[in-house]
């Protein structure tokens, strides 16, 4: 006697699987409020109202950058964090793991639906941008991306290693703490310059300042420093082999 | 044919050992309830069947597998009921089904399930909505949502009123006659005696007894009369009368340590009719599941430490006859 049941084809589990991530982030006012309203509200409130030490004539030149930044850093860790640790202190991914759905399959869904969410809120912000006259004329789409892509890599292992690892409440405490103090520390919002030298010396070896500093650099006129693509790439290396070590089922 | 297959299965979760050597088997188209008190590792012994554990020692299969090794394999065949959650806080019942009906190849219809457990209108809610029972309910749609061969369902009616636990009797037994086989896990002696074709009997991690219901039951073995009647009569009086011992097992339950016959069921009742004290029940002969329960569990004193959960345990069973006399 042995089974005669069968699995359903993968790309059928992968995208019923992205298709439940999507819904619950669009269910959850706290995802969204995260992921699309304060980025949005910030854009457009910073680039109207010039307060922020921006060093520029037109704000939105530097915040639109930063807040893409911040964007992908809302979505890619302190959301995965959150979702991710309360699936596991529910049981959600004890459950999952006696279905035919396979480790390989569930990242992927949680992969595509971190891609999916990106990309609306880089359209949303794009459209925004463009409304408030942001000057397109020196920016690279590529690099953006490609340094959008190494940072979600890098913020999703750490992301990972909060929800693996610790309780539900002190996940969500600690991805919106680290949100506010990266938010505020790494050059999204304010310049780096602006802050004390310890700080953006710090900052550049974080995952959130190389990220800003990359996309500054290539949406605005400035180069790429070659330290960003360095602490980028190890991040991404590093922080999700951490979370595959350190990740705790139950 | 044999399908669920465990054999001197150890399980240590540091260094307690929740499972200490229980061996049994389950055909197809059989309900095996495991029956224990909480902490009797009946979990343990299901999860190593699900292949979230590997057995410290012995050895377990489920439809020829290694449920570890062959996970892949033997997870299309199998439906799963944690004890507890396991479902997206935020999801509809509607929207749960048909993901995991999109992990199998041939699952069941999402909605006929759906109707079929009785959540056919909360279609709206979320889980966080459902009620307790509602969330065993969806839970159990979706260990079957796959069609599975095998169908583990650790404590499938806790938490489920009256109507909810009769509904999932039906939707087991259906599943057996079906050719599923389903291991239930249990505290609760009424759901076991009533839903298992076999029942496996474990006690601090031990197999103290097992056989179908009826075999339990059967009266071979013992040589007592128990009676309901209330509670602190003169039971060395009574005793006396009767050549033999008569203790108070709980309060209003008692024991007589002798054969059951009519002519000391008659000389019983007719003490009790002399004392003017009423007679709640009577059991002369067949043993009810839970009288074999208490009878092999408390073969050993628990340790103090155990004994917290013992006695707790026990004291929610003597809750139950009350309610069968009442039937």
């Amino acid at each position: 006697m042995t089974s005669t049941r069968r699995a359903a084809p993968g790309h059928r589990a992968w995208l019923a699987q992205t298709r439940v991530e999507l819904t619950l982030t669009i269910r959850n006012g706290e995802a969204v409020l995260l992921t699309f309203l304060i980025p949005t509200l910030m854009l457009i409130f910073f680039s109207l109202v010039d307060v922020l030490p921006t060093g520029s004539d037109e704000p939105v030149q530097f915040l639109f950058p930063g807040v893409v930044a911040l964007a992908v850093m809302s979505t890619s860790m302190v959301a995965t964090a959150i979702a991710t640790g309360f699936e596991r202190q529910l049981g959600v991914l004890k459950r999952l793991g006696s279905t035919p759905l396979s480790r390989g399959q569930l990242l992927a869904a949680k992969t595509t639906s971190i891609a999916a969410v990106e990309a609306a809120q880089i359209l949303v912000l794009t459209l925004i941008a463009v409304a408030l006259g942001f000057d397109f004329s020196n920016s690279q789409a590529l690099p953006a991306l490609a340094a959008a892509l190494l940072a979600s890599i890098a913020f999703a292992g750490i992301g990972l290693i909060l929800a693996g690892s610790l309780r539900a409440l002190t996940t969500l405490a600690a991805a919106n703490g680290l949100y506010l103090v990266l938010l505020l520390l790494s050059g999204m919002v304010i310049p780096l310059d602006k802050l004390p030298e310890p700080v953006s010396k710090l900052s550049r070896l974080l995952p959130a300042g190389a990220l800003a500093e990359a996309i500054h650099g290539a949406l605005g006129s400035e180069s790429i420093p070659g330290q960003a693509w360095v602490v980028l790439s190890v991040w991404a290396l590093v922080a999700p082999l951490a979370a595959a070590r350190l990740f705790r089922w139950e | 044919m044999t399908i669920i297959e465990v054999e001197d299965l150890i399980v240590d979760h540091g260094s307690v050992r929740a499972v200490d050597g229980i061996s049994f088997t389950a055909d197809s188209g059989e309900v095996v309830a495991l029956l224990g008190p909480n902490g009797a590792g009946k979990t343990s012994t299901v999860e190593v069947l699900e292949g979230y554990r590997r057995p410290s020692s012995g050895s377990v299969r489920v439809l020829g597998l290694d449920p570890v090794d062959d996970h892949a394999r033997l997870m299309p065949a199998i439906g799963v009921m944690l004890q507890s959650g396991g479902v997206y806080s935020g999801i509809r019942p509607p929207e749960a089904l048909a993901l995991f009906a999109a992990f199998y190849e041939d699952p069941a219809d999402p909605d006929e399930l759906l109707e079929q457990v009785g959540l056919g209108h909360r279609r709206r809610s979320t889980w966080r909505q459902l009620s307790g029972g509602e969330q065993q309910r969806l839970s159990l749609a979706l260990a079957l949502v796959g069609r599975p061969q095998v169908a583990f369902l650790d404590e499938p009616a806790s938490g489920v009123d009256v109507q909810g636990r009769q509904l999932i009797r039906t939707i087991i037994r259906d599943l057996a006659t079906d050719g599923t086989s389903v291991l239930v896990t249990t505290h609760d002696l009424d759901e076991a005696e009533r839903v298992a074709d076999r029942v496996v009997i474990i006690d601090r991690g031990r197999l103290v007894a097992s056989g179908t219901p009826r075999d339990l039951m059967s009266t071979d073995a013992v040589r007592e009369i128990r009676f309901g009647a209330p509670p602190r009569i003169d039971t060395s009086s009574l005793g006396d009368l009767l050549g033999s011992t008569v203790t108070e097992t709980a309060p209003g339950e008692y024991l007589v340590a002798a054969e059951p016959s009519p002519a000391n069921v008659a000389c019983l009742t007719a003490w009790l009719a002399e004392h003017d004290l009423p007679l709640a029940d009577l059991r002369a002969g067949r043993q009810r599941l839970e009288d074999v329960f208490l009878r092999l569990t408390s073969a050993t004193e628990p340790s103090a430490s155990e004994g917290a959960e013992h006695s707790e345990v026990r004291a929610g069973i003597r809750h139950r006859p009350r309610v069968r006399r009442s039937r």
